[in-house]
């Protein structure tokens, strides 16, 4: 089975996603990353694909995208790290990036690749969901693989309708209208918004993405979905870190302990 | 075949709306719109009178006799250098602030390379008492001083791109992300033939008065309203767009686009997007654009600010990707001894944008029958620090 389905059907509630990306701080610590996540307690990992052009999101991580790519990043390389990684780790694994790097890899091959590498599921921000549906629905389903699209408080219901029966992993709620790497906190706006995706019964997961950083959003957030995603926040703590194991077992912690005793 | 936009939003393969869907909104709701709009009646007339009376036109078509007999053909200029501001940009400033009225939104953004789109658009907001922002990188603040005076003295916010190579990709993207973060008071007014749909095709239909003018000035001056050659730079491709419209289904008329070869098509400082690019996506349109292997944009060099843009507007795509157009390749030497050429046989000053154009004459084919337009794009005032540098060094 599919370790992004299985995911949602063993766990309902306080699932965390860490977005990083892949090749920062240093080319080779993609492998490293992911395993002290997965020994934190993180459920799903969202591996960034760094790129040149990311529209959709703020200077941290676009700032991280510059660096893995001055690193020397590459999809063949990231594709090669996520096979060695896969042989320890059972985590969910997504990739996200823009649709233009999917289509100069061939949209065919890359999603092959992802299948024979370990990739679970993939967010392209960019990919049309028309375009997917004509074009690219079948291909990822040949290769078991989970997409997940966004929605935005300005999505029309009947939008959201449809990209709820689209979304093969999970549908990924950008809480405010912003780029990401916004600032870090939940308004009454947010909560009417998350209560109106809450009341629509959506047959797909849903978890809360832009602006969550900390124990404070990250329980707020998964009081009205199944869990939350923080990105920029913790790609800050890698651009720290002295000792990567140790922060980032102490930053899940915190996001994580205070979440339990909130419960 | 036609060379029209589809009704998906497509040139041929190239186009579309490749968008995060926090841009869904406004996008959707400009593509159910923008033709109802603009073919309104009340639109068309206050569109036209303010081309008239405040922009200026229409443009001249001026027949252009010593440029002419040095290149043994006949030669006419369109005069896009005479609109108020300088440029053909104004043609699209005017029509997208009051598309931006009638639906509502109060605060405009925009993207700017040489500085000209961002003067057009700045100066529009000041007719019309509206907040502006333009995103220009910061490598073309430095080098195109004069218009970000004008823009500060018309009320702009200018607000420098510092990311990638600080030029007009990534004020575009700039622009980009202020429209996420500010969806619902914004309208962002895109500078040229690029985007996601409808963009492309709104500003082109907003440009075609260009060609529209053209058609019943070349009948007045050489009895057809066809040329049998048009020659327009293209950065992202706004003027020659409009330059191109209304003669896209005419296969009478060659169509040339002149892109900037920097210092080299193979030197690594260029922007011939139609020479180095692979179909891919940039701004939300899928067209031409300087990629390496792995999908990273390159970024583009030319001496030219409006020029050094790594893609393509989808229509010139599809145009050059049809064999509909030819594209020619200018390097920033050629493009500079140009425009000295043009000042000192007609006495007039090209932007060094438009100059490329110009240069494009000794690279192509044509005969002494032939009736040639060159869009003179604009003009060179924003260009005189680079043009006395290049007069001191000769």
């Amino acid at each position: 089975m599919n370790r992004i389905q299985q995911l949602f059907e063993n766990k309902k509630e306080n699932i965390l996603n860490i977005y990083f990306t892949a090749g920062y701080p240093g080319l080779s610590d993609t492998e490293k990353i992911i395993l002290a996540l997965e020994a934190s307690g993180v459920d799903l990992i969202e591996l960034g694909m760094p790129y040149s052009d990311p529209l959709a999101d703020g200077p941290t991580i676009q700032e991280s995208g510059q660096r893995a790519l001055a690193n020397g990043m590459t999809l063949d390389i990231l594709f090669e790290q996520v096979a060695s990684v896969r042989k320890k780790s059972e985590i969910p694994l997504i990739l996200m990036g823009y649709f233009n790097q999917v289509m100069q890899y061939g949209e065919q091959s890359f999603f092959e690749k992802c299948a024979e590498v370990g990739i679970d599921g993939l967010i392209l921000p960019d990919l049309p969901i028309d375009v997917y549906e004509s074009d690219y629905a079948a291909m990822l389903a040949a290769n078991n693989l989970k997409i997940s699209f966004l929605i935005t408080p300005q999505t029309s219901e009947a939008r959201i309708r449809k990209i709820d029966s689209l979304s093969t992993g999970f549908v990924y709620m950008v809480s405010r209208s912003s780029i990401t790497g916004a600032k870090s906190d939940i308004q009454q706006q947010q909560i009417d918004y998350f209560n109106r995706i809450e009341a629509m019964k959506l047959q797909s997961p849903r978890l809360i993405g832009f602006g969550i950083s900390n124990y404070e959003t990250f329980s707020t957030a998964c009081q009205y979905a199944q869990g939350a995603i923080i990105g920029s926040a913790f790609i800050k703590v890698l651009t720290k870190a002295e000792n990567l194991d140790i922060e980032i077992q102490n930053f899940v912690e915190n996001v994580r302990n205070a979440t339990e005793n909130v419960k | 075949m036609t060379f029209s936009i589809d009704q998906r939003g497509y040139y041929g393969e190239f186009g579309g709306a490749f968008i995060p869907e926090m841009l869904y909104p406004n996008i959707e709701y400009l593509r159910k719109n923008y033709l109802d709009i603009i073919n309104e009646a009340a639109f068309q007339k206050e569109f036209r009178a303010l081309l008239k009376d405040y922009v200026g036109r229409p443009s001249p078509l001026y027949f252009a006799k010593r440029l002419s007999a040095q290149y043994k053909t006949n030669i006419y200029l369109k005069r896009e250098d005479l609109n108020h501001t300088g440029a053909h940009k104004i043609n699209n400033t005017i029509g997208q602030i009051l598309l931006a009225k009638r639906i509502g939104k109060k605060r405009i953004i925009a993207e700017t390379g040489a500085g000209q789109h961002g003067v057009a658009t700045a100066t529009v907001c000041a007719l019309m008492g509206l907040e502006c922002i333009v995103y220009m990188g910061a490598i073309d603040i430095q080098r195109q001083a004069p218009n970000v005076a004008r823009m500060r003295m018309l009320g702009a916010k200018v607000v420098p791109a510092t990311s990638g190579s600080q030029t007009l990709k990534d004020a575009t993207n700039e622009a980009i992300r202020d429209w996420i973060n500010h969806p619902e008071e914004t309208h962002y007014i895109i500078g040229s033939v690029v985007g996601p749909h409808p963009y492309p095709d709104m500003v082109a239909i907003f440009q075609s008065v260009i060609s529209e003018e053209m058609q019943w000035q070349l009948l007045e001056q050489s009895g057809s309203s066809d040329p049998d050659l048009i020659i327009a730079c293209v950065g992202g491709g706004s003027n020659a767009a409009g330059a191109y419209y209304h003669y896209l289904d005419k296969p009478n008329v060659r169509l040339v686009a002149v892109e900037a070869a920097g210092l080299g098509v193979d030197s690594g400082e260029s922007a011939a997007t139609s020479e180095l690019g692979t179909k891919g996506i940039i701004h939300g349109s899928r067209t031409l654009l300087m990629q390496t292997a792995d999908g990273q944009i390159i970024e583009p060099y030319s001496i030219s600010a409006g020029l050094d843009y790594p893609g393509i507007g989808p229509m010139h795509a599809h145009l050059i990707d049809s064999g509909r157009a030819e594209a020619v390749s200018i390097t920033d030497q050629e493009a500079l001894d140009a425009a000295f050429q043009l000042t000192k046989i007609e006495g007039i000053i090209p932007a060094l944008e438009t100059a490329h154009a110009f240069a494009a004459l000794d690279k192509i084919k044509f005969s002494e029958k032939d009736n040639i337009v060159i869009n003179l794009s604009g003009r060179g005032d924003k260009d005189l620090e680079t043009y006395i540098k290049y007069l001191d060094s000769e």
